[in-house]
């Protein structure tokens, strides 16, 4: 078997949000997979601690937004004894270029990570246009 | 293998002296509007994957965030007061025709050795593994639990 190389740590990347928080805290900013093929683009993105129903996803305008609410799973009574990563809420945004059919859109939330697929709309998917000899 | 051993003393409060100015530059931030973005924080971790290590009365509880792994993909052991976590995320090819705009997320394998404060009950050490965050709560052994005494 090929040599698999070792994940790095790396630290959450936190991120300025547009709007003003109404409940304190940090907001870090998930990585994600975006990929695209002829018919769909699918966004994977990381989003441990998130459940279903705190996961926000809302797509209007051509933005597309990722709101992930975490409900801090520790103990309260605990204490910290080493600290490596906090627990925030998750905020991505993207402008999507081409046009999404919104009826369609699947989002799947598993092990803490978010697979949702956006087909494209028929109309933006590539036509052949032939060309006549005039 | 890589070792880590985050306690030097036991007595020795086991904080990350940077996290304290960390936590009280985040409150001043908040109290001045944070008109001055600070840039994201350095920790002394290079080890995947962040811990948080936690105790309450009779156990330690280590969480670790691991999205996308299946409980299945994680090996926990420990050996005296070593935890060890090891495991391998693979993040399945996509076909050959895709195009990718966009890879943030890594894969590959990892493994990490915690030394634990004090002594544990190897035997009565649980894990689970939900919404891609790892829980390893680890009993303490009966000699180190604390001991309510009745004062006569």
């Amino acid at each position: 078997m090929a040599e698999t190389k070792e994940i790095q740590a790396k630290e959450k990347q936190e991120v300025p949000v547009p709007a003003e928080q109404t409940k304190p805290g940090p907001v870090f900013t998930p990585a994600v997979d975006i990929f695209e093929t002829e018919k769909e683009i699918t966004l994977l993105a990381d989003l441990p601690g998130v459940k279903s129903d705190e996961l926000n996803i809302d797509l209007r305008d051509n933005v597309l937004t990722l709101t992930g609410d975490v409900t801090p799973w520790e103990g309260a009574e605990e204490e910290d004894l080493l600290i490596e990563y906090e627990i925030g809420r998750y905020f991505r945004q993207f402008t999507l270029s081409e046009v999404i059919d919104q009826d369609k859109i699947d989002a799947q939330l598993n092990d803490g990570v978010l697979r949702l697929t956006l087909p494209k709309i028929e109309k933006a998917t590539p036509r052949k246009i032939s060309v006549k000899a005039g | 293998m890589i070792f880590r051993r985050p306690f030097y003393s036991p007595t020795w409060g086991l904080r990350n002296p940077f996290e304290e100015l960390d936590r009280m530059r985040r409150q001043l931030d908040g109290m001045f509007g944070g008109w001055e973005r600070r840039p994201s924080r350095v920790l002394g971790a290079g080890v995947f994957p962040l811990i948080n290590l936690k105790e309450d009365g009779d156990k330690y509880s280590v969480r670790a965030e691991l999205p996308g792994l299946k409980a299945e993909d994680i090996n926990i052991s420990v050996t005296g007061n070593n935890l060890s976590i090891s495991g391998e995320r693979e993040i399945a090819s996509e076909g050959e025709t895709v195009r990718y705009h966009r890879r943030e997320r890594e894969a590959g394998s990892f493994s990490r050795v915690i030394a634990l404060p004090g002594e544990v009950d190897a035997d009565k050490v649980e894990a689970t593994h939900v919404n891609g965050i790892l829980t390893v709560v680890i009993p303490k052994a009966e000699a180190t639990k604390p001991k309510q005494i009745t004062v006569r």
